[in-house]
């Protein structure tokens, strides 16, 4: 176990240098740079902020620089906020963004996971197709529409939840959670449908139910632990796309998260912001996909073999 | 049966907590009662050193923070007494001496010294600071020589202090609006020792800024800086002229999704928001007691043309695009009726001073110049491309006027948006024939606008280039002994300029807000000027409504 860890942490190391170099060669191709502004600046000017950030050194110099920075754990200065370390920024913004995700992602196991599971036990029947498509229809609306919707709604017309902001007045949390993990319950109910479809005809199911246990039992005890699978294996990746993506819904609902913050950096070419978020987010996706592995394995006899177990 | 028993319960949680949400306070009636204000501010500031920022959400919190020698009155934008109680200018206009208010304080209790200002105009102009509003302060003499790094004795700039309380500056020329200048946050003052204990004079990457390090000498002091979510600040004990400041505080809100911070304002959480979509106009223009409050403002919306690209390397070309262009229906029928058209550079009414008019919409002739240059009814017209930065509102008149072309001049023009630092640098480069452009300007002055169009100016980018024009800008109307004089030379520089077109004015901007009824004393004006020492909150707002 510890050694397939060890081994994939291992496989990790190239994967995020190169992640890391591509991100900054190709953000220094991008046409502007992040002092052109709309207001011409004196070249004198403009030449004394490029020294400020090492940007007057040759592209190798400036390459090995950021390396040995990152070595120390430093990503540097933000070029848009100056006074700011890029890991202040992403001090401030993750803390929030992983809130937002843990929540919506308890919204999408919620509504997801009873969804696919009351829909795996008649298959083809109005038990079935009714919460599918209403699954289809949430992977299907963006979350650009159903946010404004919401609030639209529950905001607005009922007045009963704030429009926007986040953790200042009760209940601003619960519309970002509901808008950013609608899409991904839709995903989690055809996953556990799928999943329990396939639990619910093994054997050791049958043999749940000739001796005699209830049906729910059957269900929760013995249906959910295989059925669910598919399920743990999707969640690591999609909380890491839950912190990576929310940039939409933390935009609609004024949250103060990483997602804005990562997708400004890349309007104001903001090198060192750009580079520290991707490389702290490319991180986080291996380290998670790792953790549903494991968690997978731990839940199905069968995978552990490959730790040699 | 557990978890049916438990249901009710559940039910009765969540609607006790729906109501519970829905009995709270908003902002503004909390704001009412406290005298703080709600501000939906654009975007979160790059910061608050007012000698590294540029951009208007942080002038606002700047200006809320610091004070520079004179402020703006906020209804008729002549200048005020700041730090400056008095000031004294020489009969050729280019001596300013400045007596300070001995009660002018820095927020922990120093007094305010012309030798300070002297260090902050140093810092701001220091060659290593990267200031990009340096250029601020380039009338007073040597000023400019300085800030390109030509001599490193700060002492031969034009700034010295004759004592503790009285600043002399020395102008290269009369500048008849430098007083306005002296309310930009990038000739405010800093407290030296305060930036020295975090980093040297020119640092950028400092922490002076925050909240436990900031010393500051405006009507408002920081309280709190939380990144993306709001800026509080509270009236300061130590302003000079802290009586008559009435707020207790502002809060003001990081608002880039204009959508949002109009429901925001909708639901009473803001007293006052930056913008308005476009596409909300027609219903607040329409409502009865509309909160929406609009003004013209500094600045100009139009077309730049490439003067070195064919087709538009044509006067005649230029001209014919220009004059085929229906500004007042598509002020009408695209931007919902709230600009004005523009036919030149400078906006109308600038302290005084009316741009000509060299044009107007004539479609007629517009055909004839094609023709002249070429292009008789769009025969062998070689296609065209206009670059805009990517918004909904650039495309909608892009795609207009490329209507308008097409319907009057049977030419084809293409559209295509360009990312904004991808469309800076087309622009940069003159990579484009034609471009979108605003311009809001900085201070209300033609010059502004005008000096642009020099040769060697940095936000030409048109391949404009005329000696004579620039002896006017640079050197007649600088020596001009009266504004009408001053004025003339302009009028003349702008009918040159015009002549050969390098841009297509479109229209005057327009601010356009959201203001809470409570919200007194803000009052719109030309520069969109915020001076919040006048603004208060009308608790009873309601009742006077009411009574009237």
């Amino acid at each position: 176990m510890w050694r397939f860890i060890g081994l994939r942490l291992l496989q990790a190391i190239p994967v995020i240098l190169a992640v890391i170099t591509v991100t900054f060669f190709l953000v220094r191709i991008a046409p502007g740079g992040p002092f052109s502004a709309e207001k011409a600046v004196l070249p004198e000017v403009k030449a004394a902020l490029e020294a400020q950030y090492r940007l007057d050194l040759p592209l190798s110099e400036q390459y090995v620089a950021y390396l040995g920075d990152l070595a120390q754990g430093e990503f540097g200065p933000s070029f848009k906020y100056p006074g700011r370390s890029v890991n202040e920024l992403i001090g401030a913004g993750l803390p929030v963004t992983a809130e937002l995700g843990f929540y919506a992602l308890l919204v999408a196991i919620l509504i997801g996971g009873t969804a696919g599971v009351i829909a795996s036990l008649r298959p083809n029947s109005p038990q079935d197709y009714i919460p599918m498509t209403a699954a289809m229809i949430g992977i299907c609306i963006p979350s650009f529409l159903l946010g404004p919707l919401l609030v639209l709604v529950f905001g607005i017309y009922l007045d009963w939840l704030p429009v926007s902001g986040w953790g200042d007045i009760p209940g601003d949390k619960i519309l970002p959670a509901i808008t950013l993990g609608s899409a991904y319950a839709a995903y989690i109910a055809r996953l556990s449908r799928a999943g329990m479809l396939e639990v619910m005809t093994q054997d050791y199911i049958r043999t749940a139910r000739a001796k005699g246990l209830p049906e729910w039992q059957v269900v929760i005890k013995h249906g959910l632990r295989g059925g669910m699978i598919p399920v743990v294996a999707f969640l690591g990746p999609a909380f890491a796309g839950l912190l990576a993506g929310s940039f939409v819904v933390e935009t609609i609902f004024q949250i103060p998260g990483l997602g804005r913050f990562y997708v400004q950096a890349a309007f104001n070419r903001d090198y060192t912001m750009i580079l520290g978020t991707t490389v702290f987010l490319s991180t986080l996706i291996v380290l998670f996909n790792l953790l549903s592995d494991v968690l997978a394995a731990w839940m199905n006899p069968r995978l552990r073999s490959q730790f040699g177990e | 049966m557990n978890f049916l028993a438990s249901r009710p319960a559940l039910v009765a949680a969540l609607v006790l907590f729906l109501v519970a949400c829905t009995a709270g306070e908003s902002n503004v009636e909390r704001g009412n009662r406290e005298g703080i204000l709600h501000y939906g501010n654009g975007s979160e500031p790059q910061g608050l050193d007012p000698q590294v920022v540029t951009g208007v959400p942080e002038n606002k919190i700047v200006s809320a923070l610091f004070e520079g020698l004179t402020t703006k009155n906020p209804w008729t934008l002549e200048p005020e007494p700041g730090v400056a109680q008095s000031w004294e200018i020489s009969e050729d206009g280019k001596i300013y001496v400045f007596h300070f208010n001995p009660e002018a304080k820095w927020s922990n209790g120093e007094t305010l010294t012309a030798h300070d200002f002297v260090w902050s105009w140093n810092r701001a102009l220091h060659p290593q600071m990267g200031n990009q509003y340096a250029y601020m302060l380039f009338s007073v003499a040597n000023a400019e020589a300085y800030a390109r790094g030509d001599f490193d004795d700060f002492s031969k700039v034009g700034v010295e202090a004759l004592d503790d309380l009285t600043l002399k500056v020395t102008l290269n020329a009369a500048t008849p609006y430098f007083l306005q200048l002296m309310d930009h946050y990038s000739t405010f003052a800093v407290h030296p020792e305060t930036i020295l204990k975090h980093g040297t004079m020119t640092d950028r990457y400092t922490k002076w800024t925050r909240v436990e390090n900031m010393v500051n000498n405006g009507p408002f002091n920081l309280v709190e800086w939380k990144l993306n979510r709001r800026i509080r600040v509270e009236k300061s004990a130590t302003y000079w002229d802290r009586d008559n400041v009435k707020l207790n505080g502002v809060v003001f809100y990081p608002t880039e999704n204009l959508v949002s911070e109009e429901r925001m304002f909708r639901v009473n959480q803001l007293h006052f928001t930056q913008e308005l979509p476009l596409d909300k106009l027609p219903v607040y223009k329409e409502m009865e007691d509309s909160p929406l409050v609009l003004a013209p403002y500094l600045g100009t919306y139009f077309y730049l043309f490439n003067t070195t690209r064919p087709p538009v390397d044509s006067l005649k070309v230029r001209q014919a695009l220009a004059m085929s262009v229906d500004r007042d229906k598509l002020i009408r029928t695209v931007l919902h009726g709230i600009f004005t058209p523009a036919y030149t550079i400078s906006p109308p009414g600038t302290m005084g001073y009316q741009p000509p008019q060299l044009f107007e919409y004539d479609p007629e002739k517009a055909r004839r110049l094609l023709a002249e240059a070429g292009y008789p009814d769009g025969e062998g017209w070689p296609g065209v491309e206009v670059i805009y930065n990517t918004s909904e509102n650039h495309r909608k008149v892009a795609v207009a006027l490329q209507q308008m072309w097409k319907e009057e001049l049977n030419i084809d023009v293409t559209i295509a948006n360009q990312e904004w630092k991808v469309y800076l640098d087309s622009i940069d480069t003159m990579n484009y024939a034609v471009a979108r452009r605003g311009w809001i300007g900085d201070y209300v002055d033609a010059n502004n606008f005008l000096d642009m169009y020099l040769t060697d100016g940095g936000n030409n980018n048109t391949g404009f280039s005329e000696a004579e024009y620039d002896n006017m800008i640079s050197q007649l109307a600088p020596q001009a002994h009266s504004q009408e004089e001053r004025f003339e030379v302009f009028h003349r520089a702008e009918t040159m300029l015009m002549e050969q077109m390098p841009i297509l004015p479109i229209y005057t901007y327009s601010s356009k807000h959201l203001i809470h009824p409570s919200v007194r004393d803000l009052p719109s004006n030309y520069m969109d000027h915020l001076n919040l020492k006048y603004v208060w909150l009308d608790p009873d707002w309601n009742a006077q409504e009411g009574g009237q």
